[in-house]
C-alpha cells in the first residue's frame, strides 16, 4: 500500500471520527429536547431526593459559620427590585402596611404584620448560600422559625407542601410571579426561617425584603424572596406550571438538595 | 487478568480481562465523557473557580473564563489562570454558538452537553449519569477487592518498584513488553489503574457530592476537610481534567501497543501474546 493511500485512509478515518462525534452530539441535543428522555433523567432527581431523605436525619443541620467567614457583600441574584406597583408602594412605606397572608389547608388562616413576625420564636444563623450556578456566599440571617408560624395557623393533616407566593414578577409585563414550594420535613426543620435581617441589618430589598425564606439544605432558587403569601397544599400541580416553583416550571429540579 | 493461555496459529491467546471488568470498563467509556461534557455546561453557568468556603472571600478566582470586548469592540475570550491572562477567543470565553455566532461561553458548544446554554438540562444529565458512575465505581472497587483482581493484578510487587525507572524509560522510548512480560501489567499501568479506580474517581465523586447542600449537612463541617465548598468545586474540576489526561495517555498506549489486540481483549477478554522471536 503506497504512502498516499495511507494518508487518505488516515484522513478518511479522521473524518469518520469527526462525523461520529458530530452525530453523537446532535443525538444528545435531540435527547435533551425530547420529553421522554428528560423524564428518564428525572429518575436521578428522584433517587437523590429519596436517598438524601433516607440518610439525612430529619434534623441534620446545615453547616454554620463564624461571622468572620461572612462574604463582604451578600450577592443579589435574580430580582433585585420587584417590578410590581403594589410591592413598590409597600416598600415606599417601609413595609408598615405589609401583611403576610397564610392560608390554604389550615384550621386558622391568618395575616401577619412584620411586628407580628418579629415576636415569633426566631433563629439567627450564619450559613452558606449555594446558587445552582455554582457560586456560594456566606451571610448571617435572622428570622422567624417557619415551624412557629405554621403552628399558629395549624395545618390540616392532609397538608404535604408549603407554597410561597412572591411579589416579584418574572416577566417584563408583570406576569409570572415567583413562587416556590417545600415539603413538610423541610418546613419544620429548625434552620428553616423567614428571614427579616441580613448581617444585623434589616433585609435589603435586593435580598428579598421584607421576608425571604432560608432553606439551608437546598440551593438558592428554593429560597423565595419577597414572600407575600403562604399557602399550605396537598398538591401543587394546579399552581402556575404545576412543577412547584418558577424555576421548576422552567425545567429545574424541585428537589434542590444536590 | 485471570485465565489460561491457549496456543493457536498466530501465537498465544491469553484470557486477560474478566467479563465484569470488561462491562464496567465500557460503562466508564460511556459515563465519563457524558459527565465531563454535562459538567462543563454546568461550569459555564459560572465560569470561575475559587479556593475556600465561598466565592466572596475577597480573593480573586484561581481560574476565570470570560469574554470581554477588545479595542475594536469585538468579543474576545479571555482565560485568567492565577491572575495571568490569555486570549482564548474561539475556544474558551467566547466561541461560536450552535448558530455560528461568536458569543460569550466558557467552554465551547462542542465540548458541552447540551450544546447550548441550558443549565437545568445539563444538571439533569449530570446528576442522572453521576448515579450510574457511583454505582459502577462501587461495583468496580468491590469486585477488584473481592475477586482478588486488585491483589493479583493491580498491586505493585517489590520487583515492580525496582523496575520503575526502566519501565518509565521503556514507555518514553515506546518499547513495550512482549512474551511472558506482557501477561501482567507493568508498574506504570498498575499505578495508573489503581490511581483512577481507587483515588481519582472516588475523589471526583466525593468532591461532586461536597457541592450538594444536602450532603453537606450529613456531617457538620466535613467539606472543610477539602477547604470548603468552593475548593471542592475546584478540586472536582481539576480531577475531571486529570481523568481526561489519563484517558488521552491510555488511548495513546492502546494504539501504540497494538490497537486491535487491545480492543479485542477488552471485548472478548482474549489478548494475543506474540513470542519474543516473532516480535523481534
Amino acid at each position: 500500500m503506497g504512502k498516499n493511500s495511507g494518508l487518505t485512509r488516515r484522513s478518511l478515518l479522521a473524518r469518520a471520527g469527526a462525523g461520529v462525534c458530530a452525530l453523537t452530539l446532535a443525538g444528545c441535543q435531540k435527547l435533551s429536547e425530547s420529553a421522554w428522555f428528560s423524564k428518564v433523567l428525572g429518575v436521578g432527581e428522584n433517587a437523590s431526593y429519596r436517598t438524601q431523605r433516607l440518610f439525612l436525619s430529619r434534623k441534620a443541620m446545615a453547616q454554620e459559620f463564624t461571622e468572620a467567614d461572612r462574604s463582604p457583600a451578600f450577592r443579589s441574584n435574580g430580582t433585585s427590585m420587584p417590578n410590581n406597583p403594589e410591592y413598590i408602594s409597600l416598600a415606599d412605606n417601609g413595609f408598615t402596611y405589609y401583611r403576610l397572608k397564610v392560608g390554604g389547608l389550615v384550621e386558622r388562616p391568618m395575616s401577619f404584620s412584620l411586628a407580628d413576625i418579629r415576636v415569633l420564636p426566631h433563629r439567627t444563623q450564619t450559613t452558606r448560600h449555594d446558587c445552582v450556578e455554582g457560586w456560594s456566599a456566606i451571610g448571617k440571617w435572622k428570622g422567624a422559625r417557619l415551624s412557629a408560624l405554621l403552628e399558629e395557623v395549624r395545618p390540616k393533616p392532609t397538608v404535604r407542601y408549603v407554597v410561597f407566593h412572591c411579589a416579584d414578577p418574572m416577566e417584563e409585563d408583570g406576569s409570572s410571579p415567583y413562587y416556590e414550594s417545600i415539603d413538610m420535613e423541610d418546613a419544620f426543620h429548625p434552620q428553616t426561617i423567614l428571614a427579616y435581617e441580613l448581617n444585623d441589618e434589616p433585609l435589603p430589598i435586593a435580598n428579598g425584603a421584607p421576608l425571604r425564606l432560608r432553606l439551608e439544605r437546598q440551593l438558592g432558587y428554593k429560597m423565595a424572596k419577597y414572600v407575600m403569601r403562604i399557602e399550605l397544599v396537598e398538591d401543587f400541580s394546579g399552581i402556575a406550571g404545576g412543577k412547584g416553583g418558577y424555576w421548576e416550571d422552567q425545567g429545574y429540579e424541585w428537589y434542590a438538595g444536590i | 487478568m485471570t485465565g489460561s493461555t491457549s496456543s493457536d496459529s498466530t501465537g498465544c491467546l491469553y484470557y486477560r480481562h474478566s467479563l465484569p471488568v470488561r462491562i464496567m470498563h465500557w460503562l466508564m467509556v460511556l459515563l465519563l465523557p457524558i459527565l465531563l461534557m454535562s459538567g462543563l455546561n454546568i461550569f459555564n453557568a459560572n465560569p470561575e473557580l475559587f479556593w475556600g468556603k465561598s466565592s466572596y472571600t475577597g480573593a480573586p478566582p484561581l481560574l476565570e473564563i470570560k469574554s470581554t470586548e477588545d479595542d475594536s469592540g469585538e468579543t474576545a475570550g479571555v482565560t485568567k489562570i492565577f491572575g495571568r491572562k490569555f486570549t482564548t477567543t474561539g475556544i474558551l470565553g467566547a466561541s461560536n454558538g450552535r448558530d455560528g455566532e461568536l458569543e460569550e461561553r466558557g467552554f465551547p458548544s462542542w465540548l458541552t452537553i447540551p450544546g447550548n446554554r441550558w443549565l437545568s438540562m445539563a444538571r439533569r444529565w449530570h446528576l442522572f449519569f453521576a448515579w450510574l458512575l457511583v454505582i459502577n465505581s462501587f461495583c468496580l472497587v468491590g469486585y477488584s477487592i473481592f475477586s482478588r483482581h486488585l491483589r493479583r493484578d493491580l498491586l505493585p510487587t517489590t520487583n515492580d518498584w525496582h523496575s520503575i525507572g526502566k519501565t518509565f524509560r521503556d514507555h518514553i522510548l515506546l518499547r513495550h513488553p512482549t512474551g511472558a512480560a506482557a501477561q501482567s501489567y507493568n508498574i506504570l499501568q498498575k499505578l495508573a489503574y489503581i490511581g483512577v479506580v481507587f483515588i481519582l474517581i472516588p475523589l471526583v465523586i466525593m468532591n461532586g457530592l461536597g457541592m450538594s447542600p444536602g450532603i453537606d449537612a450529613l456531617f457538620p463541617g466535613w467539606v472543610d476537610v477539602f477547604g470548603g465548598r468552593q475548593s471542592m468545586r475546584t478540586i472536582h474540576f481539576v480531577v475531571a481534567w486529570i481523568l481526561v489526561a489519563f484517558t488521552a495517555i491510555h488511548l495513546f498506549q492502546v494504539v501504540v501497543t497494538g490497537f486491535w489486540n487491545n480492543l479485542r481483549s477488552m471485548i472478548t477478554g482474549n489478548y494475543r501474546i506474540k513470542s519474543e522471536a516473532e516480535h523481534g
